[in-house]
């Protein structure tokens, strides 16, 4: 087991604990995570997981594939650290990822 | 004023239940009329995942949203069934009795229909551009913010912001830009999703000094009474400024709403109909809810499920058309009668 910490908007923080080979998003829509729409349900398709990512944490995910750099024009308040939830794997090399949800998702 | 039509099933959504359900209804001899807000046929599979492997789709191992929907307009193609594209259904008013329904449906183009059944088949609702999540912006709307161009001459002489990096983003900026005082194009980055000779036309006309392109987003509005003055941004290093502008088009995607249909008295649970599983109805006679639109105990949200529910309702549905006749239950493989309805014996 692999936790994730997500932080909401207002600084709160929800540690949780996410299956190794799901996703960001789908751990978050488990355990009811507020901040996470998730609309089209990991397809890649909608740009309402959107999250923030901790600093310390964003090298180690890699790059953003260029679909989801696309996808992400349909966020907002994109900023460097911004990821679309449902593009990250977890694994145990993510032990203590921690995302901030945004404010709005759009 | 458009002609009346005259039918007995209006389905509202084209996905691939709605399309489904003119296969079962058409094997019942019941004539159908779709309507969908989106300019094509699929759905949420066209819409969204058009690319995207489907692995449940019984009898396919695997099958694109894209697939699925073209298999199902040639399985349909039997039944003729017309398409009303760029359409929202709007009103519906019972005209009929329990026993003897019959609807009138409006859509906001002014097309009426007269129909004895309406299948709602409207999926996660309809899609609508999404709505930048800036104060105040629903003031605008309709005023100096446009998600779509209804008519060029609007924009004549304006000094047009266009927010995006998208194929419509870019199409209109390119298609405004003669007719506008100036357009303005921002996105976030400098890295455009859009047709590449799309690009290379509007990077030609900033090279000409007839374009903004401005790499930043948006914050807020500025403007009195609807009327946009200018519109608020920032750039990838957090610095503010201000685009003068007077009309602006953000073009965000689409987003899927419920819309008209919340007012049409079905009793809705969390923005879903409930239905009954032996028919799949809703709870006014001859309304019925097929695939993710609607909710009982067990629901799945599975295209699957929802081509399970359109052959249940077309049952039911073939009783309120022909009340007099008896259905006998048939197979396609074997039954003549069938056979002679999809053009093949």
């Amino acid at each position: 087991m692999t936790k994730i910490v997500f932080v909401d908007h207002a600084g709160k923080s929800r540690q949780v604990e996410a299956d190794d080979g799901s996703t960001v998003m789908e751990t978050a829509l488990r355990n009811s995570i507020p901040g996470i729409e998730a609309e089209c349900g990991g397809a890649c398709a909608c740009a309402t997981c959107h999250v923030y990512v901790d600093e310390a944490w964003f090298e180690k995910l890699g790059k953003p594939e260029q679909m989801e750099e696309d996808m992400l024009d349909f966020a907002f308040d994109v900023r460097p650290t911004s990821r679309l939830s449902c593009q990250i794997k977890v694994s145990p090399a993510l032990d203590g990822l921690t995302v901030t949800t945004p404010e709005k998702q759009g | 004023m458009t002609d009346i039509i005259k039918t007995d099933v209006v389905i509202v959504g084209a996905g691939p239940v709605g399309l489904f359900a003119v296969f079962e209804l058409g094997l019942l001899d019941l004539r159908c009329h779709l309507i969908d807000i989106l300019p094509r046929a699929g759905g949420q599979c066209s819409e969204l995942y058009p690319e995207k492997p489907i692995y449940d789709i019984p009898g396919f191992p695997v099958v694109t949203g894209q697939a699925i929907v073209d298999n199902l307009m040639k399985q349909i193609e039997p039944f003729n069934p017309t398409f009303h594209f760029n359409e929202q259904v709007e009103g519906l008013e019972v005209l009929g009795t329990p026993e003897a329904p019959l609807f009138r449906v409006t859509t906001d183009a002014g097309q009426v229909f007269e129909t004895k059944v309406v299948i709602v088949a409207a999926g996660g609702g309809s899609f609508q551009p999404k709505r930048p999540p800036v104060a105040g912006i629903e003031d605008y709307e309709g005023k100096s913010v446009f998600y779509a161009v209804r008519k060029m001459e609007t924009f004549r002489g304006k000094k047009v912001l266009i927010v995006g990096g998208g194929d419509s983003a870019l199409d209109w900026t390119l298609n405004l830009q003669p007719i506008a005082e100036r357009v303005t194009l921002m996105h976030r980055r400098d890295d455009f999703r859009a047709a590449p000779h799309s690009v290379n036309a509007m990077r030609e006309l900033v090279a000409a000094g007839k374009l903004d392109l401005v790499i930043g987003q948006m914050t807020g509005l500025k403007g009195e009474n609807g009327m946009l003055s200018a519109v608020s941004a920032k750039d990838n290093k957090n610095v503010a400024f201000d685009i003068d502008c007077n009309a602006m088009m953000p073009f965000f995607g689409l987003t899927m709403k419920l819309g008209p249909i919340a007012n049409w008295g079905l009793h809705l649970h969390e923005n879903l109909v409930p239905v009954d599983t032996a028919k799949f109805e809703s709870s006014t006679p001859g309304i019925f809810a097929v695939g993710d639109i609607n909710t009982y105990p067990g629901k799945l949200k599975l295209i699957l499920s929802g081509f399970h529910e359109v052959a249940l309702a077309a049952q039911r549905a073939h009783h309120y058309v022909y009340p007099e006749k008896k259905l006998l239950f048939q197979y396609t493989t074997s039954s003549t009668n069938l056979q002679k309805k999809l053009g093949v014996a």
